[in-house]
């Protein structure tokens, strides 16, 4: 029993004192922000590697997933007669939740996981090690960028998702089931608000951009040195970052949509 | 400010400890500028911790680290790294930036520290290069360099900045013999011509000898011997003795602790 008891005060305490060092950490990365705005071809070539290599995962589940749902939502909205609001039956689901939700989620996989591992293996190697000693501080020449560069990223990434996912249920819905192509537009215009819809969808996928940003620069920076510290670090940050996004989904949504 | 002292570095009844094992039990050190000084001692005997507390990346549970007057533990973070601008090192692995070629990885220390123009940039990138004998491989990516190449290129790029001292991270180890001949000359040639002060830690006692002026041999976190190469080998201390012949057992034992083995036999 007490051994028992110990085990979980020790995971306790070691859980507190991780979220503790995080937090640190981030406000360290804030502060390197200022100096990082001043040399924006770093910030550039995150942006490339964070941001323009994820699209083509991103295009391709937006695509799969606004057709799907095309699919999907007509064979139930076919039996009330209420085909023509495929529109913003579509357009409300990626907006609102899909849209950042799932880009979030591919955004932890690939763009998490590879900065993570990046820096992992940079600590690792010692490379942070030798830049510190050139006295370059490798939380602001190589954390900062990483992590601007994500926040930057994941919002236009969920933007992405969302009209490519809109464009896939147009083809399905109208191209192939033949809905009305006007009234497929108009509904939706007339029903997707954008303070409602488009902004709460934006500041959801600011959030996620954040927190997942966040825990993958940290897990690599906070990685045991060692081949296998590292492999554990990408696997937290794809299984942290996840569970944040549905997690903090779900208390956004609350906020914004529950009255 | 003792700034014209002798002593380019001063360490003073250093602890370290790491959880509970103590690493450095009041250590006193001094390493006399324009001149090589090596750390020598068995494996984990906190040889690299004392580089990485005189370059203020650990700091000391007690005791002083002055570096040209200043004593590094108490500096403040920009104090830090203005001094650490002075300082040159070369780890054991390099520590090459894998993602960019040997040109920019001697080249980033300038591009960082200076505004200097990118015509000049590359005449210092290309002298550094010379001075350790790779100005032709440039072009090519740290993954392309055998290990020695890439302990070379990683002495131009601490050199880059013409520091004041620089520290050597095991620059012997796992290198073949032309290549630890290449080293223990450019440590010298380096030491001598660009009038800096050298730190080496190290075991390789015959590459040492060779080209140390002063040796500090720790055991067990203490100073157990010191002197020149010379009056090392005839030094007549166990510690020593045993590790400058590689004597495989001494006041550093053979076997790990443990319990008595008729005990743990024949119980």
């Amino acid at each position: 029993m007490l051994g028992w008891l110990q085990v979980l005060g020790r995971a306790g305490l070691g859980f507190f004192e991780r979220l503790g060092r995080g937090h640190l950490f981030v406000i360290r990365v804030l502060a390197g922000i200022p100096a990082v705005l001043l040399t924006p071809r770093l910030v550039v070539a995150q942006i490339y590697s964070v941001g323009v290599l994820s699209l083509l995962i991103i295009v391709v589940s937006g695509l799969n997933v606004g057709m799907v749902l095309g699919l999907q939502m007509y064979n139930t909205l076919v039996d009330f007669g209420a085909e023509t609001t495929l529109g913003p039956v579509v357009a409300l689901s990626l907006v609102r939740e899909l849209g950042p939700v799932v880009a979030g989620l591919l955004f932890a996989g690939r763009a998490g996981s590879a900065l993570t591992a990046e820096i992992g293996l940079m600590k690792a190697t010692e490379q942070l090690s030798g830049m510190e000693m050139m006295a370059v501080d490798p939380v602001k020449r190589i954390v900062a960028p990483r992590f601007v560069a994500g926040l930057i990223s994941m919002p236009l990434l969920a933007a992405m998702f969302s009209a490519v996912g809109i464009l896939g249920g147009y083809f399905v819905g109208v191209g192939l089931l033949g809905i009305d192509d006007g009234a497929f537009w108009s509904q939706m215009q007339a029903k997707v608000d954008l303070h409602e819809d488009v902004m709460n969808g934006v500041i959801k996928s600011v959030v996620f951009g954040v927190v997942i940003s966040w825990i993958a620069v940290f897990e690599g920076y906070d990685a045991v040195p060692t081949t296998e510290g590292v492999s554990r670090a990408t696997t937290n940050t794809v299984v942290y970052a996840s569970l944040s996004v549905l997690g903090l989904d779900f208390v956004l949504t609350a906020l914004m949509f529950g009255s | 400010m003792n700034n014209l002292s002798d002593n380019l570095v001063e360490i003073r009844n250093l602890s370290f400890r790491f959880g509970t094992r103590l690493i450095c039990d009041e250590v006193d050190l001094d390493f006399q500028r324009g001149k090589v000084t090596t750390i020598m001692g068995p494996s984990g005997t906190g040889k690299t911790t004392l580089l990485r507390m005189i370059g203020g990346q650990l700091k000391p549970n007690a005791g002083t680290v002055k570096v040209d007057g200043d004593n590094v533990p108490s500096l403040s973070y920009a104090q830090l790294y203005e001094l650490r601008k002075r300082m040159g090192m070369m780890f054991q692995s390099g520590a090459l930036f894998t993602g960019i070629s040997v040109y920019d990885n001697v080249a980033f220390p300038l591009r960082e520290h200076t505004r200097l123009s990118e015509s000049m940039v590359r005449d210092l990138v290309l002298m550094k290069l010379h001075a350790v004998g790779l100005r032709g491989a440039r072009d090519l990516m740290p993954s392309e360099l055998s290990g020695g190449m890439a302990r070379r290129v990683a002495l131009a790029r601490a050199i880059a900045l013409d520091p004041m001292m620089i520290m050597y991270d095991e620059p012997f180890t796992g290198q073949d013999p032309i290549t630890v001949g290449v080293i223990m000359k450019l440590i010298r040639m380096i030491n001598d011509t660009l009038g800096l002060t050298s730190i080496i830690v190290s075991h390789d006692v015959q590459e040492v000898s060779a080209i140390s002026d002063y040796i500090y041999m720790l055991s067990n976190g203490k100073v157990v011997g010191e002197g020149a190469p010379d009056k090392m080998w005839q030094s007549d201390s166990p510690w020593v003795t045993q590790f400058m012949k590689a004597q495989p057992d001494g006041p550093v034992p053979f076997h790990y602790p443990a319990a008595d083995m008729s005990e743990e036999l024949f119980s």
